[in-house]
C-alpha cells in the first residue's frame, strides 16, 4: 500500500545565494547604524579655528570707520569661516568615516539649511535699506536656530551651543548697538572656542 | 534543535577554502540580536523605547534577545530613573563591538570568496 504511494517530494525553500545573503546583512547593519545614530561630524577643531578668527574679526570691526566697512569686514569673516567649517567637516568626515550625505548627516544639513538660508536673504535685504543695526540679532538668532534644529540629528552638545546663539542673538536685540562687536565676538568667537574644544575632546576631533 | 539550525547559515554549507572565514557568531547572526547590536555600535546608548521603534519588534521580543546579548557580555544595561519613571539604557561593550567587527570581516570574507568562485 505504502509502496503505491508516489515519493513525497521535500519542498525546501530555495535560499538566495551566500554572497546576496551576506550583503543583505551588510546593508542591513549599515541601515540600522545609519538610523540610529547621531550626526557626530561637527567638527571640533574647526569650531575651534572659527572661533579664533571670529575674534580677530571681532577687534577688527571695532575699529571700522563707518557701518559699510563694518558689514564688510563681518562677511570677509563669514566666508573665511565658512571655508575653515567646510574643509575641517569634510577632513573630520573622511578621517572618521563619517558619512555626510546620508542617514543622520544629510538630516543634520537639512534641518540647518532653512536657517542659513533665511539669514542669507535677511542680509542682503537689510543691507540693501542700511539696517546695520538688525544685523548682529538676525546672525546670531538665525545661526543658533539652525544649530538647534540641526543639532536634533547631532549630539546632545550641538543644540546646547545654538541655545548659547539664541540667548546672545536675544541680547542684541535690546543691547545698545555698541555692544554689537562684543556679542558677536562673544558668540561667534567664544561659543565656537567653547563649544570646539569640547566636541573636538568628546567626539574624535 | 533542528529548527534552530536551520535558521542559521553556518560557513560549511559552501565549499571549503582554506582561507574561509570560520562558523559565523550565532549570538550576532539573528536578525534582531544583529539590529541591535549595529544600533548601539554608533557610540550612544540607545533607551529600551529607542530600540524597540528602530527594530519595529515587541517588548518581550527586545527583552529576550536584549538578555542573550546582556548574558553573553556584548550589550551591558544601565538602569536609572529619569524622575520616577524608570528609564532602561543599552550600550555596546568591547566585547560586543569586537563581535561585531568579527562579523563584518566574515560577511566581506564571503563576499569576497564568492566573487572570486
Amino acid at each position: 500500500m505504502n509502496q503505491d504511494r508516489p515519493a513525497l517530494k521535500q519542498h525546501r525553500p530555495s535560499l538566495p545565494p551566500l554572497e546576496d545573503r551576506a550583503q543583505e546583512h551588510l546593508r542591513y547593519i549599515r541601515d540600522m547604524m545609519a538610523r540610529s545614530g547621531a550626526f557626530t561630524g561637527v567638527p571640533g577643531w574647526g569650531l575651534l579655528a572659527m572661533g579664533a578668527t571670529a575674534v580677530l574679526t571681532a577687534f577688527l570691526a571695532a575699529g571700522a570707520e563707518g557701518p559699510e566697512m563694518w558689514f564688510w569686514i563681518w562677511m570677509g569673516e563669514a566666508v573665511l569661516a565658512g571655508a575653515v567649517g567646510t574643509l575641517a567637516l569634510f577632513h573630520k568626515a573622511r578621517r572618521c568615516q563619517i558619512a555626510l550625505g546620508s542617514g543622520p548627516g544629510r538630516k543634520y544639513f537639512l534641518s540647518l539649511l532653512p536657517a542659513f538660508i533665511t539669514a542669507a536673504l535677511l542680509t542682503y535685504a537689510l543691507h540693501r535699506h542700511l539696517m546695520y543695526e538688525l544685523l548682529p540679532s538676525v546672525w546670531l538668532l538665525l545661526y543658533g536656530v539652525g544649530t538647534v534644529t540641526g543639532g536634533a540629528f547631532s549630539v546632545r552638545i550641538v543644540p546646547l551651543m545654538g541655545l548659547g546663539f539664541m540667548v546672545l542673538g536675544v541680547a542684541a536685540l535690546f543691547l545698545p548697538l555698541g555692544w554689537s562687536n562684543a556679542l558677536l565676538g562673544i558668540g561667534f568667537g567664544g561659543l565656537h572656542i567653547l563649544f570646539g574644544i569640547l566636541i573636538a575632546q568628546r567626539y574624535g576631533g | 534543535m533542528a529548527k534552530s539550525s536551520k535558521k542559521t547559515f553556518k560557513a560549511s554549507r559552501i565549499p571549503p577554502t582554506p582561507s574561509f572565514p570560520q562558523e559565523l557568531d550565532p549570538l550576532i547572526h539573528a536578525r534582531i540580536r544583529l539590529g541591535i547590536v549595529s544600533a548601539l555600535a554608533t557610540g550612544e546608548a540607545l533607551s529600551f523605547n529607542d530600540l524597540k521603534r528602530l527594530l519595529d519588534t515587541t517588548d518581550g521580543n527586545l527583552s529576550v534577545h536584549a538578555r542573550k546579548l546582556e548574558d553573553a557580555g556584548y550589550v551591558e544595561c544601565l538602569k536609572s530613573f529619569d524622575g520616577r519613571t524608570p528609564k532602561t539604557e543599552y550600550r555596546l561593550t568591547d566585547q560586543g563591538r569586537d563581535a561585531l567587527t568579527a562579523y563584518l570581516t566574515q560577511m566581506e570574507q564571503i563576499i569576497q570568496l564568492a566573487r572570486e568562485a
